[in-house]
């Protein structure tokens, strides 16, 4: 036995309740005693068992009723009923009601100990799952966001505080910085874990194919609903919703929107029956929702109702001290999904990687390692395999100061914003570095 | 260990030759010296006519009010088919890490289950019984070892699964017992 079971006996007759507990205390069984369901339900306020044995017919409170309680603080025990006048309606009635098993007193010491023997072998198979469960959370997790840099580091540890709670999290970065990745390791580091995380992105779908995809529709709510169709809010159910592209939504949307974050309740398209789900919303932009906010084309209150905590993932240029892991980790990646044996990459292609500025950022180093990889020798990725040429060049910088102040930031990330070293790899003098840096308002990661 | 013997008192008639092996290997097991005494109890007192078995529970209690003392583990043989409220029968039951327990023949017999008598298995399984009960009183708890004396046996056969002695784990628990 892995851990030791736990059995509460509720039974208003002590002999019944002192004979189980010898039996139960002689197998090793933590055992705990309640002379009625009052007793038994506070004693489970402060304390966990995993097995409860409850009388059917106890003064006060029956063993029915106890069963429903517990079952509603904790739908995981398992609860088994015994008693002295067993009817079919009453065995019928406790196992609807969630029982393990309906038993008639006494009981034959053998099918007694095959009983707590098969609970025993359910809880351990329950907490095996759990644990699996988390591993395989945890290898997601660890495995998907990679980044050594204080930057990433920062963007992680707030991962890890936000996971724990419910607040709303809007999480901005630019395309391809892998702000779906993030919500993921938010869900996937909170209570919510077990239940969905359902994703919906706003920008790929119409008003009213989004009011249908968020809230479901009845039969017959539009022409070719032949059936009804739940909501993405209904079945992120316990879980968590994620909104990528949050930013696109229409005013229409957004009133709606709004009113579902608050009260938690919504009706299908075409229906009239108000819906209650219980979800934590996650939403992701690229774009600037306070200066949005300012325009008028964002509504306020769903930004402030929206952005609790707000996480920014930063832009790979900004963090070019992740390339040579991010490289390493998506080579490993696509080598065995390609079932190649692992390879390694040039220096001088690492290099470049590290100059380019990556405006598609990870998604496009995540695409050129791939490619290189399908293209490449098999043994080493070299320069020519990497499509570095012709995007060396920052697609939208297009005038001679963007390009410069583009280059400067690259070269302060490289060197850790060193002013000397960066000045020396710039072929400029401090002074003038620093001026240049006031010029273009440039920040360190740290600053912002 | 502040019992330096264990007491076996029959109630009712039993053999004084199934007596003697029976005492010669609890004192082979627990390394205490073992005596014989004959015990009276009006069993009359314990007989429930609803259920024709004798309460297991109040049976103990009563050996023990009336037979045990501080010095001595002290183990009752009865030959009486035995009970608890909660259970249909026990084969014997026992104070854990207390001073007195029980033990009844009675379920232990072949012929109880239309196979031929067999004695010698008889006096195996109630030699097996006798030293399980005495280990709950010792403090040993059902042990996972199936050759242990000291694993659980719900039904007849479960007892000649197991040998007639504690595994080396609950020899280990049985020296540091109280």
């Amino acid at each position: 036995m892995t851990k030791q079971i736990s059995i509460l006996i509720v039974d208003d007759e002590e002999s019944v309740r002192d004979s189980l507990y010898s039996w139960f205390i002689e197998d090793r069984y933590r055992v705990e005693c309640a002379e009625n369901a009052k007793t038994a339900l506070s004693m489970l306020e402060s304390d966990t068992f995993d097995i409860i044995l409850a009388d059917l017919k106890m003064p006060g409170m029956d063993g029915l009723e106890m069963l429903r309680r517990i079952k509603a603080i904790r739908k995981e025990s398992i609860v088994i009923v015994m008693t002295a006048f067993a009817t079919v309606d009453t065995a019928v009635q406790a196992l609807k009601d969630g029982a393990f098993d309906y038993v008639t007193k006494p009981f034959d010491p053998d099918d007694l100990s095959h009983l707590i023997r098969n609970a025993a072998k359910l809880i351990t198979l329950a907490d095996e799952n759990e644990v699996l469960k988390e591993k395989v959370v945890m290898l997601e997790n660890v495995e998907d966001l990679v980044g050594n840099s204080e930057a990433m580091q920062k963007v992680l540890r707030q991962v890890e505080s936000v996971a724990q709670s419910n607040s709303s999290v809007i999480i901005t970065g630019e395309s391809g910085t892998g702000k779906e990745l993030i919500a993921k390791a938010i869900h996937s580091n909170s209570p919510r874990k077990f239940f969905p995380l359902v994703s919906v992105h706003c920008g790929a779908l119409t008003e009213s194919l989004l009011e249908s995809e968020l809230f479901g529709h009845e039969k017959g709510a539009f022409t070719g609903a032949m059936y009804h169709r739940k909501g993405r809010f209904e079945m992120a159910d316990s879980g968590t919703i994620f909104l990528d592209e949050i930013a696109t939504i229409s005013t229409k949307m957004q009133i709606e929107l709004l009113r579902v974050l608050e009260t938690k309740k919504f009706i299908r398209v075409g229906g009239n029956k108000e819906i209650t789900s219980d979800f934590r919303v996650i939403c992701a932009t690229n774009k600037d929702l306070k200066s949005m906010v300012e325009k008028g084309t964002f509504r306020e209150d769903l930004f402030y109702r929206l952005n609790v905590v707000n996480i920014h993932i930063p832009p790979l240029r900004e963090r070019v001290g992740d390339i040579p892991l991010l490289v390493e980790y998506f080579i490993k990646k696509y080598c065995t999904s390609m079932n190649k044996p692992p390879i390694i990459i040039d220096p001088a292609a690492l290099r470049r990687l590290e100059e380019f500025s990556f405006p598609g950022n990870v998604r496009e180093l995540e695409n050129m390692v791939e490619r290189a990889i399908v293209i490449g020798n098999g043994k080493k990725i070299h320069l020519r395999d990497l499509p570095l040429e012709k995007s060396l060049i920052d697609s939208s910088a297009e005038s001679l100061d963007d390009h410069e102040k583009n280059h400067i930031f690259q070269i302060l990330t490289k060197y850790d914003w060193n002013i000397t070293r960066a000045a020396k790899a710039l072929q400029i003098d401090r002074v003038t570095l620093y001026n240049k840096i006031r010029k273009y308002e440039l920040k360190s990661a740290e600053e912002k | 260990m502040n019992q330096q013997q264990i007491t076996l008192i029959s109630f009712g008639y039993f053999r004084k030759d199934i007596l003697e092996v029976i005492a010669d290997a609890v004192k082979h097991q627990f390394l205490l010296p073992v005596i014989f005494r004959e015990g009276h109890l009006d069993l009359s007192e314990f007989y429930d006519p609803a259920r024709r078995q004798y309460n297991g529970n109040r049976m103990l209690k009563q050996v023990d009010a009336e037979f045990a003392s501080d010095a001595s583990k002290t183990l009752g043989l009865f030959s009486v088919d035995l009970f608890i409220p909660i259970l249909t029968y026990i084969f014997g039951q026992a104070a854990l890490n207390g001073r007195t327990g029980i033990a009844s023949l009675y379920r232990l017999s072949n012929g109880r289950y239309g196979i031929e008598p067999d004695d010698k298995l008889l006096l195996e399984r109630f030699t097996k019984e006798v030293i399980h009960e005495l280990g709950h009183t010792f403090g040993l708890m059902h042990c996972i070892i199936p050759s242990c004396v000291m694993r659980s046996s719900t039904y007849v056969e479960d007892i000649d699964q197991k040998e007639q002695h504690l595994c080396l784990r609950c020899r280990e628990e049985y020296k540091i017992s109280p």
